[in-house]
């Protein structure tokens, strides 16, 4: 057995959902133009939402406090060195993902 | 319209291969996540048509992670459909700050460049932005299809050789999405003068407080939207 029906409705119905935050802001700015104080605000959502997302893989939400993660911490200074060193995505994905495989295989 | 913005000489060639070039240092990471997700897939019992639908039209790693962990739990339709909804909203405020710069194509190329934005290919987009001010829309395809169909290639290969590697998670590529944002947010400060630098780390600083409190209220990835605004909006104030 391959798949389901319920299961492609299911995907297609995950896909929509993705799909339409993606794509509506391309036709919207298409059809209104932007008030220079939204244009403003949005070139500081690059450095937010990057930032965001990395402090939230540092956070542990899963007890009664929200400690940090001791894991993702310990490998985020590495990574955030190499990345400031070479300003390399590659390298930096590569130093990243082999500090967690020696945390995870060797403590 | 907001598109008009001057072209100077630091403009490189609008160029599709200039597009796939660019997507080059952000391949290993949608290599190594969209493999973890075909292993992750495949010993969660999903075949392999499953994780090509999920790649091909879902196409966003953390969400096809959730689903899976949501689907095996057996949660029901509306709240996976639901949490998928959430989970990838984060990317209307990507597609918002990009689609300003290619408002001057068809509107048939924006619902494209739309539909195959990921966090990564806005990285790498909005990098571009600050270093020229200009976008192309033969790059934007360039770079867009080259991270689209290495993903699925890599959730398929992921899928189909799962069931020999069992204990995948000891690799630590789930890691490298991380890794990217961080080499992603460098590069983008990297690019800023050295008044604006100390603008955003003052800005930085607040994304982690205020994400810290959000934290205790609500879902990761609704903190991560609504401290993205919220510091965004102190950024505008405090220009």
């Amino acid at each position: 057995m391959m798949t389901t029906l319920s299961m492609v409705l299911l995907i297609l119905g995950c896909a929509f959902v993705t799909w339409a935050p993606r794509v509506i802001p391309f036709i919207l700015v298409r059809n209104i133009e932007l008030p220079n104080v939204v244009l403003r605000w949005l070139q500081f959502i690059p450095v937010c939402i990057l930032s965001a997302l990395v402090f939230q893989s540092l956070l542990n939400t899963e007890g009664k406090f929200v400690t940090l993660n001791w894991e993702s911490t310990i490998a985020f200074m590495p990574t955030l060195l190499v990345a400031i060193w070479t300003k390399s995505l590659s390298k930096t994905v590569v130093v990243g993902v082999l500090t967690v495989a020696v945390l995870r295989n060797f403590f | 319209m907001a598109t008009d913005v001057k072209v100077d000489e630091h403009v490189t060639k609008d160029s599709f291969i200039q597009g796939m070039k660019d997507c080059i240092p952000t391949l290993l990471g949608y290599i190594s996540i969209g493999f973890a997700f075909g292993v992750v897939g495949i010993t969660s019992n999903l075949s392999i048509l499953e994780i090509f639908l999920l790649s091909a039209l879902v196409y966003a790693g953390s969400a096809q992670f959730i689903f899976t962990g949501l689907y095996m739990a057996g949660a029901p339709m509306s709240v996976i459909i639901i949490t998928t909804f959430i989970v990838n909203l984060r990317h209307f405020l990507m597609s918002l700050t990009v689609a300003p710069y290619l408002t001057r194509y068809s509107a048939l190329r924006n619902v494209g460049f739309g539909s195959l934005l990921t966090d990564e290919t806005f990285g790498v987009a909005v990098t571009k932005m600050g270093r020229e001010q200009h976008l192309g829309g033969r790059w934007m395809d360039g770079l867009n299809l080259t991270a689209y169909l290495t993903w699925i290639a890599a959730c398929v290969v992921g899928g189909l050789v799962g069931n020999w590697i069992p204990n995948a998670d000891a690799w630590g590529l789930d890691y490298a999405l991380v890794a990217m944002f961080i080499a992603l947010l460098v590069l983008n400060l990297a690019d800023a003068g050295k008044k604006k630098l100390m603008h955003y780390l003052k800005l930085i600083g607040c994304v982690f407080g205020i994400l810290y409190i959000l934290s205790y209220f609500m879902p990761g990835h609704l903190a991560v939207l609504f401290a993205t605004v919220i510091v965004a909006t102190i950024g505008v104030v405090t220009e």
